[in-house]
């Protein structure tokens, strides 16, 4: 009987530190770990016992690339705690600034990440400096790309990373809108650029097809990163304060995050870009869709590689609607909405670029931090991506294991994993599965 | 293939949000053409997969030092480097990530926080790098200030020679 090891002791090109040991016998996988190796900073439990103003700034730092989603969902969990309705102004300038996150954090993922496996080298670095090379093209076009979407968010909220401009009710500083000319002109003129990144992952032919559940947020008004209803396959629909109702989280005792398995009919589930198109394909920007009409044909997908294609059609979206919102809006000088402070519990279900963010504050009547909750996306998309590399793995154990090893790495790479967000906090409930 | 002499250089991520390398890859939107030409990154995980912590003469850590075996990591860096750059908050104060340093007995012996400390090789205290080894230069900022990080990487080329 043949027995062997297969370890990747750090898996690269992703945020974060993670690992992967396989076991096979007798030319079978018998046992997989995919192995979050971050350090947990409870910051979830550090909250607990400050005033409610601090939690969305604090927790922002539960992630480097995703601040704003994290700063997003902290202020609408404690917002819906105390009966805080925001602006029609202040919800468009949130959206306008999360366009900017999704256009610079799928940029990096797909273009720093993901394109030296498209073009068989190691690194960006190695990405020759030749003008006509279409690795150079693509590297510059993400340079572009990426600092547009950091600028967008650097002109309505004051940073990329960890923004000091949004705050409970409002925005402590309203964005110049003479600064807003220069942001569509850029956005136009990189459009050609954008859509040369999505014919690259469309023609990138790689695949992984896997039966598993898709959730994401739906709203029918519009493709909606921020407001909207958690859908499944099953079409069965989820009030955002509920989530947490229909999810079972899984200890993985070799893994800093935990796992998660929604309710009851399925085994496994992906949230991310690709279960946000496979849902909500119809409701993309309408310039987005004529324009992306050829790749939206393969939606809905369960090839996770699409996962790449499926972001890079979100960063043009991103574009179309930034622009849209930039040509219309009127900015007029509000003032931050406040009430006194109220016992409370309060819910705020994103998507973060990786998929379903889940935040849930309970706050006392002194405006005081009982609990806190969050649920990120890689900790959900764990136990999926798991079982996929199961399945790549028993079919291709006959192949050179290099070429497993560096299999194994896209796939997970295909997911967008960042352990940063899955190891910094505390669940309030857990159940041994 | 330039023969031009490099500063080799490694760049190390430990317990932190990683916001500091984010703004790195921002960074090099504008400066990567220009960095190439005068740094070998000989150690980038987040960018890519062939790394070597030999023989570095400039190692920029992010991130606060959660456990003994992170501990060593960074020691075994310090070895292999000529010079140590610890790059943001928490590598510089240890803070946020050392936040449960603050906590509560009560809190602490809590069964959820207890199942991590003793399932994994969590320290008993977070720790600012130069808790642990030396270190030359800092760049303070969560993240790390951006004008800050040039003025250091210009310092450290003129050291080395490096034009």
């Amino acid at each position: 009987m043949h027995s062997e090891d297969i370890t990747i002791e750090n898996i690269t090109k992703i945020e974060g530190t993670a690992g992967l040991t396989i076991q096979i016998e007798d030319n079978t996988v018998k046992d997989l770990k995919f192995i979050i190796k971050d350090y947990r900073r409870f910051y979830t439990q550090a909250i607990k016992g400050k005033p409610y103003i601090a939690a969305p700034a604090f927790l922002s730092r539960i992630c480097g690339t995703c601040s704003v989603a994290h700063l997003f969902a902290a202020i609408t969990a404690v917002e819906k705690s105390q009966g805080i309705e925001v602006t029609a102004q202040t919800r468009l300038l949130r959206r306008l600034a999360y366009n900017g996150l999704m256009i610079r954090d799928h940029a990096l993922h797909l273009y720093f990440f993901v394109l030296p496996d498209i073009l068989g080298l190691d690194s960006i670095l190695d990405i020759p400096d030749e003008d006509g090379n279409q690795g150079h093209i693509l590297l510059h076009d993400s340079f572009d790309i990426k600092k547009l979407g950091s600028d967008i968010t650097n002109v309505i909220i004051g940073a990329a990373i960890h923004a000091p401009y949004p705050t409970l009710g409002g925005f402590l500083k309203l964005p110049d809108p003479s600064k807003f000319p220069d942001l569509i002109q850029r956005l136009e003129t990189i459009r050609p650029q954008v859509l040369r990144g999505i014919k690259t992952f469309f023609d990138w032919k790689e695949e992984l097809v896997r039966n598993s559940d898709y959730l994401a947020l739906r709203n029918e008004k519009g493709y909606d990163f921020l407001e909207g209803e958690i859908i499944n396959s099953d079409g069965k629909r989820v009030p955002t304060q509920d989530f947490h109702h229909f999810m079972k989280s899984v200890v993985i005792p070799y893994s800093q995050a935990e796992g998660y398995v929604f309710s009851d009919t399925h085994e496994d589930y992906l949230v991310g870009a690709l279960a946000r198109v496979n849902f909500n394909k119809d409701v993309l920007n309408p310039r987005t869709k004529t324009d992306v009409a050829q790749y939206l044909s393969v939606f809905p997908s369960k090839n996770v590689y699409h996962n790449n294609l499926a972001q890079a059609i979100e960063i043009l979206h991103c574009v179309d609607d930034a622009i849209d919102i930039l040509k219309t809006i009127q900015i007029t000088d509000e003032k931050v909405v406040r009430k006194p402070p109220q016992a409370g519990v309060g819910v705020g279900v994103i998507e973060a670029p990786r998929g379903i963010l889940y935040h849930m504050a309970k706050i006392n009547e002194k405006g005081i931090i009982e609990d806190y909750d969050v649920i990120v996306p890689t900790a959900q998309n764990q136990i999926n991506i798991e079982n996929d590399l199961k399945k790549y793995f028993n079919e291709n154990l006959d192949k050179d294991r290099g070429k497993l090893k560096l299999d194994a790495e896209k796939i997970i790479r295909a997911y967008d994993p960042c352990m940063s967000c899955a190891t910094n906090f505390l669940k309030i409930e857990w159940r041994e599965s | 293939m330039s023969d031009t002499k490099k500063m080799v250089i490694g760049w190390f991520s430990f317990t932190c949000c990683e916001d500091s390398t984010i703004l790195l890859t921002e960074l090099l939107n504008d400066h990567l053409d220009e960095w190439k030409k005068v740094v070998e990154f000989r150690y980038m995980r987040a960018i890519k997969t062939k790394n070597s912590i030999e023989g570095l003469d400039v190692a920029f850590i992010e991130g606060a030092i959660s456990s003994d075996s992170q501990a060593k990591e960074v020691q075994k860096i310090r070895e292999n480097t000529k010079y140590v750059i610890a790059i943001g908050s928490c590598a510089c104060t240890g803070m946020p990530s050392a936040s449960r340093n603050l906590f509560s007995n009560e809190a602490l012996i809590q069964e959820k926080i207890q199942w991590y400390m003793s399932n994994f090789d969590y320290s008993q205290k977070v720790k600012k790098l130069e808790e642990v080894i030396k270190v030359d230069d800092k760049v303070m900022g969560c993240p790390m200030d951006a004008n800050t990080f040039l003025e250091i990487l210009q310092k450290y080329l003129a050291i080395f020679k490096v034009t």
